[in-house]
């Protein structure tokens, strides 16, 4: 193994070294440009003030199929919840990720909902988790794992609803990581971190879309404007 | 697999003869091809973020061991097992013994090329492991037992009646009279069965998009959420990588990915896009115990500083083949192995060789779409162009092609000579013409067995101008 | 105030130098002379050098570049003398425009040359559009025609609004888009006989877009691609007439169209 990666390392060198030199940069120049997280051109689209980010956010992920419900303050959550479940005839039971955020919300006042925290088993039909952030360019939501956060929530349940706060919608995916690297520290990762664009999809069979290929058939992003 | 790129002619033919292959080609050619305009239309920025993706790849490979150095680095800190595999065999010894290590019997794949580079499912049926394919396209080529004729839509040359046949012969557990006419009941079955296998399998092997410096992260891009099933579930993760995949930093994936998706299917952005950096965290509570990535090099390296580096930008966003006319007309598995289309022409006779490979550099009528619509604006043309100039310095282009040319230069380089040939021909061919028209011409069966051929209108314009005076009217001067 | 005409000069005429291209020179000669009055019309003065034949593309993109530079190095020198070099194909201006240096970078007497004429070579259209700014043509055509766009010129010299903007100015002329114009045609040089079954299939699905136009005349501004979809029309049937856009322009398009002799209505009914 380690023959292999000196014998690979030794080809890339010598072969690069010959053919460009003057592009070559050395260990400090390369861990400066890392450093710098440098932003590249940056979508026009997303030159907007919050509220109009906000807007752009949700009519983006409403083109990739994903619903969009605003409420005024979280405290709304619990009965949102429980309006989608019964609009889509879904039974009011769902796992959620056991998330502070989502444990402090009043559940008590819908006593009918029927509440599972942690991963999902795979029986799940509704799973509720809380995103980090948004990108507002393609109605991205960021997602990352962690004990409050299970992978399999976002994935497993047949739909999927995800709590973000109008101010954590940013405009780029660049504008994502920095809040990442604020909460972690720069250069740490949970050990997955998902931009959820609308609900799974496939188009395998004659290029035609259809949604809940092996994830979730359905997105519904509960959307909180005050903190 | 083994590779049939030297008889390109003949998978050609049979796929022109195809006619359920033409149907389904008939429809990929048209939609990729729309779709891809109008996300590109959608963003003002397109093409000046293509030319930042080149570049940016560009400056990658030029410090790609610098980079690769800090990738593995981090990776291994967030707890990752980094192999590095210089060959195809190596790379399946290394994935066949992580696998006997943890006594697999079933293994889950996500989408991956660089599996079908290293005849990874070979490998593993030879082994005895099961091995389940969880993208929908991909499951539906395991059930037909065929390769992927596409790198971003593996099925895009079946039926969907095909897929349904497939599917009743497999799937015989299931009752006979169940409806399976709609592609929302062939997607719900598929569903269905795969779902079982997620946490079944002892090790979930996907690919990788990129890999990033920074964080030690590789990342995987699906719209159906089966590559995030797949190395979520399965108790163990392996990675299967090239070594050009890697990029800086979280900023620069972010930078390419814009171009990615709208390239690929024109979506702007894919379903799911997951960065992965190591195992289950003590405190997580999903997420695989173990956490192995493979880096390939396979003769990637070798291509540093030729004219073939610009191939290593390729981000398999599949643009080439969709706008390809050739693709269009054969279908993918014409080219024999793993990849197809523009980049494909290009790969192949990388990977295997001029000497198998070099009807693929060939078959191009150099339309230059493939360069057109490349988010990476990687020179395909001229990249067949160079394979076309080493296979006739190598002597292999075919004699009678070599005498045509040999014959053309002699005369075109004597310009009196050319005018005097041209004039026999374009008697020859005029008395020989009916209406204006041959349609049979000696030496041209492969023009006239299939259109006319226009004769020529009367004397050469080189001829006509001569005898007026070289002046169409009287100079000013 | 108009401004004093008594001190206007004539301005020194562009001297052109006409490549002709092979397949012109060798099938439709009258594609040249409609090159040459669209350009004197123009304004230019124009030679078209006896000791031309061929671009060299057919073995530049067989692999063979000895005889691709051979046959190129009789370009270079032959048209060394014009102010610029114009060829009623965007396929072998683009062979000289493009490839032309490359073909001769390591060449320190023919690398200069190859990348002055490279610079001065255009294809007929895109240089009375945009660089003698010719905006209409005086010219009749009637009928509906469709144009394809050949796939060098498009790609290579960005050829798409030129000619349909002289278009527009012929009179009686309706152009009607074809929906797969920017879809190679099949021809491809050496592609058309060392691959046929590929290319047929190419120019069998091109002539079911252009006869689905309803267009009575198919235009083009390069030889090879209106030799390969005349042929397939006229192999299945078809009554549309193919010509060269030049043809159009220069009020030439009353002649045989490609393939046909002096019927040039050979319509059904």
């Amino acid at each position: 193994m380690s023959e292999a990666r000196s014998r690979i390392f030794g080809r890339v060198r010598a072969a690069l070294d010959e053919a460009a030199p003057e592009e070559r940069e050395d260990d400090a120049q390369l861990d400066a440009r890392i450093a710098a997280h440098e932003r590249g051109i940056r979508p026009e689209r997303v030159d907007l003030d919050p509220p109009a980010l906000v807007d752009l956010f949700v009519d983006q992920a409403t083109k990739v199929n994903a619903t969009v419900d605003r409420l005024a303050d979280a405290s709304a959550i619990p009965d949102a919840l429980a309006r989608y479940l019964a609009s889509e005839n879904l039974p009011a039971a769902f796992r959620m990720a056991p998330h502070p955020d989502l444990e402090a919300l009043p559940w008590a006042e819908r006593p009918a909902l029927e509440i599972k925290t942690g991963s999902s088993d795979g029986a799940d039909v509704v799973g509720l988790s809380r995103a980090l952030s948004a990108a507002a360019e393609t109605g991205s939501v960021m997602l990352c794992s962690g004990p409050d956060s299970p992978v399999t929530l976002n994935f497993l349940p047949e739909t999927h609803v995800i709590v973000l706060r109008a101010d954590e919608v940013g405009g780029t995916y660049e504008e994502c990581w920095d809040v990442l690297r604020a909460k972690l520290g720069v250069g740490a990762m949970p050990r997955a971190v998902t931009f959820v664009t609308g609900p799974s999809r496939t188009g395998d069979i004659e290029q035609t879309i259809y949604l809940g290929a092996h994830g979730p058939r359905r997105l519904h992003i509960l959307l909180v404007d005050a903190a | 697999m083994d590779p049939t790129s030297h008889q390109f002619k003949e998978n050609a033919k049979q796929a022109l003869s195809n006619d359920n292959l033409q149907s389904a080609l008939a429809q990929m050619k048209v939609g990729f091809v729309e779709r891809r305009r109008e996300a590109a239309e959608k963003i003002p920025e397109f093409d000046r973020l293509r030319d930042q993706a080149r570049d940016l790849k560009n400056h990658t490979l030029a410090n790609l061991d610098r980079y690769l150095e800090r990738y593995e680095r981090k990776a291994i800190e967030a707890g990752a097992h980094v192999h590095w595999a210089e060959t195809a065999a190596e790379a399946r010894k290394i994935i066949l013994d992580i696998c006997r290590q943890k006594q697999a019997k079933l293994v889950t794949k996500g989408k991956s090329m660089i599996a079908e580079e290293i005849a990874l499912n070979e490998a593993l049926e030879a082994d005895g492991i099961s091995r389940v394919e969880t993208d929908l396209g991909e499951y539906i080529v395991q059930l037909r037992n065929e390769p992927p004729s596409h790198i971003i839509a593996p099925a895009v040359h079946v039926l969907r009646e095909e897929v349904e046949e497939a599917f009743r012969e497999e799937h015989t557990h299931l009752d006979d009279a169940r409806r399976l006419s709609e592609p929302s009941d062939l997607l719900n079955e598929a569903r269905a069965i795969l779902r079982e296998k997620y946490s079944e399998a002892d090790v979930g092997i996907t690919g990788a998009n990129f890999l990033i410096a920074e964080t030690g992260s590789s990342v995987i891009v699906t719209n159906e959420g089966n590559g995030d099933l797949t190395q979520t579930l399965a108790k163990t993760h392996i990675v299967i990588a090239s070594i050009e995949k890697v990029v800086p930093t979280l900023e620069d994936a972010s930078s390419i990915l814009r171009v990615l998706a709208r390239s690929a299917t024109g979506q702007e952005f894919t379903a799911y896009t997951t960065f992965t950096t190591g195992p289950r965290r003590p405190e997580d509570t999903d997420g695989p115990e173990d956490y192995h990535v493979v880096i390939l090099d396979n003769g990637r390296s070798d291509l540093l500083g030729t004219e073939f580096q610009d191939a290593l930008r390729c981000i398999r966003c599949g643009a080439c083949m969709n706008h390809c006319p050739v693709y269009h007309a054969v279908g993918g598995h014409s080219y024999g192995w793993v990849y197809p289309g523009p980049i494909g022409s290009v790969l192949t006779p990388t990977f295997l060789g001029v000497a198998e490979a070099g009807h693929l550099p060939n078959a191009s009528t150099f339309c230059g779409r493939c360069e057109d619509v490349c988010p990476m604006r990687i020179p395909l043309p001229k990249m067949m162009r160079h394979y076309r100039q080493e296979e006739f310095d190598k002597g292999l282009a075919p004699p009678a092609a070599r005498f045509g040319l040999d014959l053309w230069r002699f005369a075109a380089t004597k310009p009196r000579l050319y005018r005097l040939g041209t004039r026999v021909a374009s008697w020859a061919m005029r008395l020989a013409a009916r209406g204006g028209s041959l349609r049979k011409a000696p030496l041209a069966s492969g023009w006239t067995d299939h259109r006319d051929m226009a004769a020529p209108t009367g004397a050469s314009f080189q001829d006509q101008w001569s005898a007026r005076g070289g002046r169409r009217r009287p100079s000013a001067r | 105030m108009p401004p004093d005409q008594s001190t206007h000069q004539e301005p020194e005429r562009p001297r052109v130098g006409l490549f002709v291209t092979c397949l012109v020179d060798f099938f439709r000669p009258q594609v040249g002379f409609a090159a040459v009055k669209l350009l004197e019309d123009a304004g230019c003065e124009v030679s078209a050098p006896l000791n031309q034949t061929c671009c060299g593309q057919p073995a530049y993109n067989s692999g063979d570049s000895k005889s691709a530079a051979a046959v190129a190095e009789g370009v270079v020198r032959a048209f060394a003398e014009f102010d610029y070099v114009v060829a009623p194909s965007g396929s072998c201006a683009g062979m000289i425009h493009e490839h032309y240096p490359r073909l001769f970078q390591e060449d320190p007497v023919l690398g200069p040359m190859a990348a002055d004429l490279a610079g001065k070579t255009h294809e007929l259209i895109s240089f009375l559009v945009d660089i003698l700014g010719v905006d209409r043509v005086e010219a009749a055509y009637e009928g509906v025609v469709t144009y394809h766009d050949s796939c060098s010129g498009l790609r290579e010299l960005k050829i798409k609004a030129q000619p349909r903007q002289l278009l527009a100015s012929v009179a009686g002329a309706h152009l009607r888009e074809l929906p797969s114009a920017e879809t190679c045609c099949g021809f491809g040089g050496a592609f058309c006989v060392k691959y046929p079954e590929i290319s047929n299939k190419m120019v069998s699905d091109k002539a079911d877009d252009i006869t689905a136009t309803g267009a009575d005349t198919l235009l083009a501004g390069d030889l090879g691609c209106l030799l390969n979809m005349a042929g397939k029309l006229s192999r299945e049937g078809s009554g549309i007439q193919v010509r060269h856009v030049a043809e159009v322009l220069a009020g030439m398009g009353d002649a045989p169209a490609i393939g046909q002799i002096d019927e040039p209505m050979r319509k059904e009914g």
